[in-house]
């Protein structure tokens, strides 16, 4: 049995029936292995890593100094302990024209850090690395490679801090917690703790996180940690194995949901590709089929014949498409390689099982209906012809396709309402397209006009004839057509639109510099040092950092809250400003602006809505050790996306009087005057100021590494969206040479032959390009609405391209069918088709 | 096995074969009250014009159509006393076919052709037994040719070697020589009288054609679905 399905294999695979099927196949399975293989090597990179992840067995963090009570209750228990205080700088190389600044991610270190995982150094970029068994001496500083070359400051040249001035010792070339570097956007500078002091660097204002590493024995660390978490302030929080780094892991989790999608895309395509396919074979395979129960093939043999020839085929096809997942995920390790700055595990052998698990589910779900018509096939066909194929039950057997493709797509979006969507959009888009196909091709060959122009000429006469009498069959093929043309118009021009929109959200005349950390007596000199260099001296905005402590007198919690958002703001601490009017590029949408004595506070909308404040609640805020209380009376609407400062909670001056606060601004820095903001922040070392075109460059930089990822493996999807065009066309080929031939044979001219396929070739390419076009351009007005959250402008591009793509294509093939069926004698065709 | 009908000779027996099928409101008869008994190695030719039912006649012989009334029985088995599945087993033992048509699967050479049928029964010598059978019809040269590349004589000539390549007792053939120009048809039609002579076939054959007809012992004549003579 499995001998003869090998022949039958053999013999179908040179007659080139089952190439476009085997092709779908390994689209679908390697564009699905591709990314689970990806996905399975981060997330095995992720547990390898996670004791070093943290760089210690438990750690404290905290957005203010440790209490000496803590660090001795740590040396009580006889744990190991090691400090750090990170915060972002400015950090400066060079003199005069050779003067160059980039905004480092400062990590500061006391000697025994780290106490878990490793720290390897080099003497020079590419040079072999050691461990470092201690952090950097007093006075030097390790680096990333990318600092040192955007500072041009190599080992052994001098690197400014604030106000210090440090030696280059080393390129960091392994960083414990590494893996939360994934994403990260300052490059790392790494010094000791001891010299922070002498920087200025944290001063009021400043965004410093303090790192209490502990470790020790497994039982003295849960006793520790039981008793650390009875000690936490707000603003102190316990990270463990489990709760650590939960951010990198989401951010990674998106991408990959992201990267799936796309996958799946790819996977429902092949599908279809592999539907459509099948459906052509079992046509093809009719007299066969006939023949072979003539020759005495059962029922039962006939289905176990096909179904282990698929069968075959299909695991062929599925060991091809993993070993050409294998080579894309190592393509997609080394796209995403600047991002995720970690070595990866070599794959594991779980995505293939699950590439083989989806190949075969999709080769059987959409192959078994057809072929189990197959054995069907009356015998008595062998003598009439007329028949035909067996009839009935095709929806019915489509249903089982339809629901193994359903638990397909659920089990990959490993969310049932996501999934649900993807299905139910994409049925609902196969069912519209074929029921407005056939409308319109019933329209367009029955209305007036047509048949003015039919009149006249006899090959626009057939050719509207024919979309009439194949008005059922044409919609099926105008629906697959109009299928995979959306996918490829969704992945050429939609996609190029929604990034370019996403680019462009940024105004042109956007802010490009942010200034933190001004105290109240550099207000004055910072604001000359402005004028005196002719550059528009910026608006210079007070802030005070207070913690949320009681809304109407009630204590706020984070346990208050169940969304993720809100928990985070209660956390955290807010920035409070003061002014006595309402900042320009803000406006009131509830309430009135309040007197300039009152205790009253104007909060933005959206905080409002997430932590449920309304107008006249009232609001008790800490800062330091004092308390204030005040009553929302207005909320403003805010552009965050403007580059602006801007302030959850403004507050009247008076209320703020006594506070500590520092000064912050954004300001446009004309072009030319990069020098000036490096002679700046070496005049006042606790200044940052903040390159935000760097920052969004760079981000930017991170982002066009996942979309092109992302687009890596859009090529599957887009490969798969070509084999549906392709399977589409071949569709009805025969049936078309059969009639072409007769025509010939009753004295139809070559260009009566042409024309009338001609006829119905165009108006079936304008359908499916107009069709396309709609839903190529539906599908991304949705993702740039929901996902993306913006808008996108109707692209005239793609109304033009996509119709123009419809007919191009259906053109090219009416020509090449229709020299096809010229080239041949009518007679063989005929005879053939007997 | 159910004999007890028929002759001990015959290879073919059928009784009271009628076939009615609806047409619009009516019932259309096709078929009415056939009696017919073929001995082995008996040539039987049914004849008769367009739509006299000669065709729906050899597809329920065959077991590929059911008749309204009556009963075939075939080497002594009843065959609608069977199954589709048990059917198609029994033509595979023991019913040939020729088509008006050659029904040569296009995917398959001539010689994949030839050896399907005895794969579909399981058998390991089908390449040589489908070699030897092709070499008396003159077509060793041409194993590995396509249908297409064969010219209608070469593609009826592969039909045949493939019919008979399972040494059936029975040969069904459907207007074998219907599709051919008349140098071909005759030099197939001897070609099949002499395999039939060799193998023992019994023959039944479905044609029009008058002089072929007269080829075989015995000619039934078919008008309005009842046979006249």
């Amino acid at each position: 049995m499995i001998r003869q399905a090998f022949r039958m294999l053999a013999r179908d695979w040179r007659g080139g029936e089952l190439r476009v099927l085997a092709a779908a196949l390994v689209v679908a399975v390697a564009s699905v292995t591709s990314v689970a293989f990806f996905a399975d090597r981060v997330s095995r990179a992720l547990v390898r890593d996670a004791h070093q992840l943290l760089g210690a067995d438990l750690v404290l963090v905290s957005d203010h100094p440790w209490k000496t009570a803590i660090s001795d209750e740590l040396a009580r228990r006889g744990l190991e302990r090691a400090d750090a205080i990170t915060f972002i700088s400015m950090s400066r190389a060079g003199e005069g024209d050779a003067a160059r600044g980039q905004l480092a991610g400062v990590k500061a270190v006391s000697e025994k850090y780290p106490l878990r995982g490793k720290l390897r150094i080099a003497p020079a970029p590419n040079a072999p690395d050691a461990i470092a068994n201690e952090g950097p001496q007093r006075g030097t500083v390790w680096i990333e490679e990318r600092l040192i070359t955007t500072l041009d400051a190599p080992v052994g040249s001098k690197l400014r801090l604030g106000s210090g001035t440090f030696e280059v010792a080393a390129v960091i070339t392994l960083e414990p917690e590494r893996s939360a570097n994934f994403f990260n956007i300052a490059p790392r500078l790494i010094m000791n703790i001891a010299d922070v002091q002498a920087t200025q660097l944290v001063q009021t204002g400043s965004r410093v996180w303090y790192y209490l590493y502990a470790a020790g024995s497994g039982e003295a660390i849960a006793a520790f940690e039981a008793w650390a978490k009875l000690q936490l302030e707000r603003g102190q929080r316990v990270e463990n194995l489990e709760n650590g780094r939960p951010e990198v892991r989401a951010s990674i989790e998106r991408a990959q949901r992201f990267l799936g999608l796309t996958a799946l895309l790819a996977a429902i395509l092949a599908g279809v590709a592999v539907a459509l396919a099948t459906r052509r074979f079992v046509e093809r395979h009719l007299d066969g089929c006939a023949v072979m129960r003539c020759l005495g093939a059962t029922q039962p043999r006939l289905l176990a014949l096909y179904a282990s020839e698929f069968l075959l085929l299909g695991i062929g096809a599925c060991a091809l498409g993993c070993a050409i997942g294998v080579a894309a995920q190592e393509g997609l390790a080394q796209v995403l390689g600047e991002v995720l700055r970690a070595d990866l595990p070599p794959p594991s052998l779980l995505p293939a099982v699950q590439g083989f698990l989806v190949g075969l589910v999709l080769l059987l779900g959409f192959s078994l209906p057809p072929l189990v018509q197959l054995k069907n096939v009356p015998a008595v066909r062998v003598i009439r012809r007329e028949s035909g194929a067996p009839k009935g039950g095709a929806i019915a057997a489509y249903a089982v396709g339809l629901a193994t493709l359903a638990g397909l797509l659920v089990w990959q979006a490993g969310d049932v309402r996501l999934g649900a969507y993807v299905v139910g959009g994409f049925f609902a888009a196969v069912v519209g397209f074929a029921i407005v196909a056939w409308l319109g091709l019933r329209l367009v060959a029955s209305a007036p006009l047509a048949r003015r122009i039919g009149a006249r000429n006899a090959a626009l006469r057939y050719g509207l004839a024919n979309l009439r009498r194949h008005s059922r069959g044409n919609a099926v093929q105008v629906a697959s057509l109009a299928l995979g043309l959306t996918a490829v118009l969704l992945l050429t021009f939609t996609r190029n639109d929604l990034v370019d929109a996403w680019r462009r959200s940024a105004p042109p005349d956007a802010p490009n510099r942010f200034l933190l950390g001004v105290q109240p007596d550099q207000l004055a000199p910072v604001r000359r040092f402005f004028s005196e260099h002719r550059i528009e001296v910026p608006d210079l905005y007070p802030m005070v950092r207070g913690r949320l402590t009681a809304v109407n007198g009630r204590k706020v919690s984070e346990a208050d809250f169940s969304e993720e958002r809100a928990r985070r703001l209660v956390e955290r601490e807010f920035n409070l400003s003061f002014t006595e009017s309402a900042p320009a590029h803000n406006t009131i949408s509830a309430g009135k602006w309040f007197a300039p004595d009152a205790r009253e506070v104007s909060v933005e909308e959206g905080i409002a809505k997430t932590l449920g404040w309304s107008l006249g609640d009232e609001l008790t805020f800490t800062v330091g050790s004092e308390s204030f209380g005040a009553r929302v009376t207005s909320f403003r609407k805010l552009r965050w996306d403007s580059m602006k400062v801007n302030f959850f909670v403004i507050a009247p001056p008076k209320l703020l009087a006594g506070f500590p606060a520092s000064y912050i601004s954004a300001f446009r820095l004309p072009p030319g005057n990069e020098k000036r903001m490096l002679e700046l922040s070496a005049r006042y070392p606790n200044l940052t100021v903040v390159d935000v075109g760097a920052a969004v460059r760079q981000a930017q930089g991170v982002i066009d590494q996942v979309i092109n990822a992302v687009q890596f493996v859009f090529l599957f999807a887009l490969g798969a969206g070509l084999l549906v065009l392709y399977s589409a066309l071949v569709a009805t080929e025969d049936e078309r040479r059969r009639e072409a031939a007769v025509m010939r044979v009753h004295g139809a001219s070559r260009k009566q032959v042409t024309g009338s396929q001609g006829v119905e070739f165009l108006a079936m390419g304008l359908l499916a390009g107009i069709l396309a076009t709609i839903g190529a351009a539906a599908i991304g007005q949705l993702l740039a609405r929901r996902v993306f959250e913006l808008d996108l402008p109707l692209s005239p591009e793609l109304w033009i391209a996509g119709p123009l793509a419809g007919v191009a294509l259906l053109s090219l093939n009416a020509w090449l069918s229709a020299r096809k069926v010229l080239r041949a004698s009518p007679a063989l065709i005929l005879r053939d088709a007997v | 096995m159910d004999a007890s009908h028929s002759n001990n000779n015959a290879v073919l027996h059928a009784r009271g074969i009628g076939k009615t099928v609806k047409s619009g409101d009516s019932d259309l008869v096709i078929l009415r009250e056939i009696e017919l008994e073929v001995m082995a190695r008996e040539a039987v030719a049914i004849v008769g014009a367009s739509g006299s039912g000669k065709s729906t006649l050899l597809a329920i012989l065959a077991g590929l159509d059911t008749p309204s009334a009556g009963s075939v029985h075939i080497d002594g088995t009843d065959l609608f006393a069977l199954d589709e599945d048990q059917r198609a087993e029994l033509r595979g033992r023991t019913v040939g076919f020729v088509f008006q048509s050659f029904q040569l699967l296009p995917s398959l050479t001539a010689l994949e052709n030839v050896m399907l049928p005895l794969e579909l029964a399981g058998r390991a010598d089908a390449e040589s037994e489908a070699r030897q059978i092709l070499a008396r019809v003159e077509l060793g040269e041409r194993l590995g040719h396509y249908p297409r590349h064969l010219s209608g004589g070469e593609q009826q000539r592969v039909a045949l070697a493939r019919a008979f390549v399972v040494r059936p007792k029975l040969l069904l053939a459907d207007e074998p020589t219907g599709s051919l120009d008349t140098e071909s048809g005759d030099s197939v039609i001897e070609l099949m009288f002499e395999l039939n002579r060799s193998f023992g076939t019994t023959l039944v054959m479905v044609t029009h054609d008058e002089h072929l007809a007269a080829r075989c012992a015995r000619t039934v004549r078919l008008a309005g679905g009842k046979i006249v003579t």
